[in-house]
C-alpha cells in the first residue's frame, strides 16, 4: 500500500526535471494522494505499482499527468464554495427539522484527503448545530493511509491555510503551532477518520444524513460509478443528501436518485426516500 | 472593480495588482497608509483594498482603524496581505475592520480563494 522507496524517488526526480518542483523526502503522502486517481484510471494495484509501470516503460502522456498532479494547487477549505454554502443554508436546516426528535446527525466526507473538506464541515456544524446541542459526527475516509495520517493530525502549514479559509474561521477555530496551524480539539474531534477503498463494502460505515463525494466517481469507470453509487444509496438515511463534484451526475449512471436545485447546485437524494 | 493596493514593497505592489488585473481589477497603489488615505479623499472610491501590515508613515492597522472610522468609506472591503502571521495579530486586525486576511507568500489561487469568499471576484474571472 505504502509508496515505495524507489518509486517516491523516480517521481521526485521526473517532477524536479520538469517544473523545477522539489518533492522533500517525507512528501509520501503527497505523491500518493495526487497519483491514486491516475492509478485507478490506469487500472493499476497501486501507485507504486502505476508508478513502476511508467517508470519501466516511459510514457510521456503519463509522464506529464503525474508532473500535474503534483504541481497543480493544493487541497482548498470550502473547495467550490457553493456546496458549502448549500449544505449550511438549505441540508442543515432541512436536517434539523428531519432529525428533530434524535437531534443527531452523521456525514461522510469520502475521498477526503489531508482532511479540509472534513474540517470544513465540521466548522460549518459546529456553528450550525453544537451551539444547540445537537450531536454530529463526520466519518472521513480515503484510500491512502498517509494522507489520513497527515488529516488525523490537523495540522496545516501557512500555504495550506491561505487557501479558502475565512480568516474568522481560521482565528475561532485554530491555533498556531510554530509554523504551522492546528485545528482545535472541538472541531478535530466531530471527525472520525478511516481508511476506505470505495471499491469494497461500506457495511462497518453505518448510516448517514450526508454523503459528500466529491471528484471521485470520475476515475472510475461505468460499472464501478454504478457499485459506489448504489451502495451510497444504502448508506443514506431515508430523507439523505449526495454532494457530488461539478462535473459528475448520477444521470445515466444509476437511475435511482431524485435531483433537487439548490442555488446552482445539484444535490442527489435518493427516489422515494431512500432504503431501496 | 477597481482595487487600492496598499504596500510599502514596491516589488509586492507589482505582484499583487498583477494578480488583480488577471483577474479583471483596475488598480491603484499606495506605498503607505497616509498615502492610500490621501487616494481615498481623492476618489472614487475603490471596491477593495489589500492592506500589508508594517508601513512607514502609517502602518496598515491604523488605516484600517482610519477607513473604518469613515462612513464614506463603508462600501470598501479590506483584506491584509502581509507576512504578519500570529494568531492575536489576526484578531486585532479583524477586530479593527479588515474583513479578510491573507498571510505572504501567497498564490494567486489564494488570492482568487480569498475574494471569491468576499463576493468580489469580477465576472471575468475563471472565464
Amino acid at each position: 500500500m505504502a509508496l515505495t522507496a524507489t518509486a517516491f524517488e523516480w517521481v521526485c526526480t521526473l517532477v524536479r526535471r520538469e517544473s523545477a518542483i522539489v518533492l522533500e523526502a517525507g512528501k509520501e503522502y503527497l505523491v500518493e494522494s495526487r497519483l491514486v486517481p491516475l492509478a485507478r484510471a490506469a487500472g493499476a494495484a497501486d501507485v507504486s505499482a502505476y508508478v513502476d509501470g511508467v517508470r519501466i516503460r516511459p510514457d510521456r502522456k503519463a509522464q506529464t499527468a503525474i508532473v500535474e498532479a503534483l504541481t497543480t494547487n493544493e487541497t482548498s477549505w470550502f473547495r467550490d464554495g457553493a456546496p458549502f454554502t448549500a449544505f449550511s443554508t438549505a441540508v442543515v436546516p432541512a436536517l434539523k427539522q428531519a432529525r428533530a426528535s434524535t437531534r443527531s446527525i452523521r456525514v461522510w466526507s469520502a475521498a477526503c484527503s489531508t482532511g479540509q473538506e472534513p474540517f470544513s464541515l465540521g466548522m460549518l456544524l459546529a456553528d450550525s448545530l453544537l451551539s444547540e446541542g445537537w450531536r454530529a459526527d463526520i466519518i472521513a475516509t480515503d484510500l491512502s493511509t498517509e494522507v489520513l495520517d497527515k488529516a488525523r493530525a490537523g495540522r496545516f502549514s501557512q500555504l495550506e491555510m491561505n487557501r479558502g479559509l475565512p480568516a474568522p474561521l481560521l482565528v475561532r477555530h485554530f491555533t498556531r503551532v510554530g509554523t504551522q496551524w492546528q485545528v482545535n480539539d472541538a472541531i478535530r474531534k466531530l471527525v472520525q477518520f478511516q481508511q476506505l477503498n470505495l471499491t469494497s463494502s461500506f457495511a462497518g460505515l453505518g448510516q448517514f444524513d450526508v454523503v459528500f463525494l466529491r471528484n471521485v466517481l470520475i476515475y472510475f469507470d461505468l460499472e464501478t460509478k454504478r457499485s459506489i453509487l448504489a451502495k451510497v444509496r444504502k448508506a443514506l438515511r431515508p430523507g439523505g443528501y449526495l454532494f457530488l463534484g461539478g462535473a459528475e451526475t448520477t444521470l445515466g449512471v444509476d437511475e435511482g436518485w431524485d435531483r433537487e436545485l439548490i442555488g446552482r447546485v445539484s444535490v442527489h437524494r435518493p427516489k422515494n426516500g431512500g432504503q431501496a | 472593480m477597481r482595487a487600492l493596493v496598499v504596500d510599502d514593497s514596491r516589488a509586492m505592489r507589482k505582484i499583487i495588482a498583477g494578480a488583480l488585473r488577471k483577474l479583471g481589477y483596475e488598480t491603484v497603489e499606495a506605498a503607505d497608509g497616509a498615502l492610500a488615505l490621501a487616494a481615498l479623499q481623492e476618489g472614487p472610491l475603490p471596491d477593495l483594498a489589500t492592506v500589508d501590515w508594517n508601513m512607514p508613515v502609517m502602518d496598515g492597522l491604523t488605516f484600517v482603524t482610519q477607513v473604518r472610522a469613515n462612513r464614506e468609506y463603508r462600501a470598501m472591503t479590506m483584506m491584509m496581505v502581509t507576512t504578519e502571521a500570529e494568531h492575536g495579530q489576526i484578531v486585532r486586525a479583524l477586530a479593527a475592520g479588515a474583513h479578510e486576511y491573507l498571510i505572504k507568500p501567497f498564490t494567486p489561487e489564494a488570492l482568487e480563494e480569498k475574494l471569491a469568499l468576499l463576493g468580489l471576484l469580477p465576472e471575468v474571472a475563471g472565464a
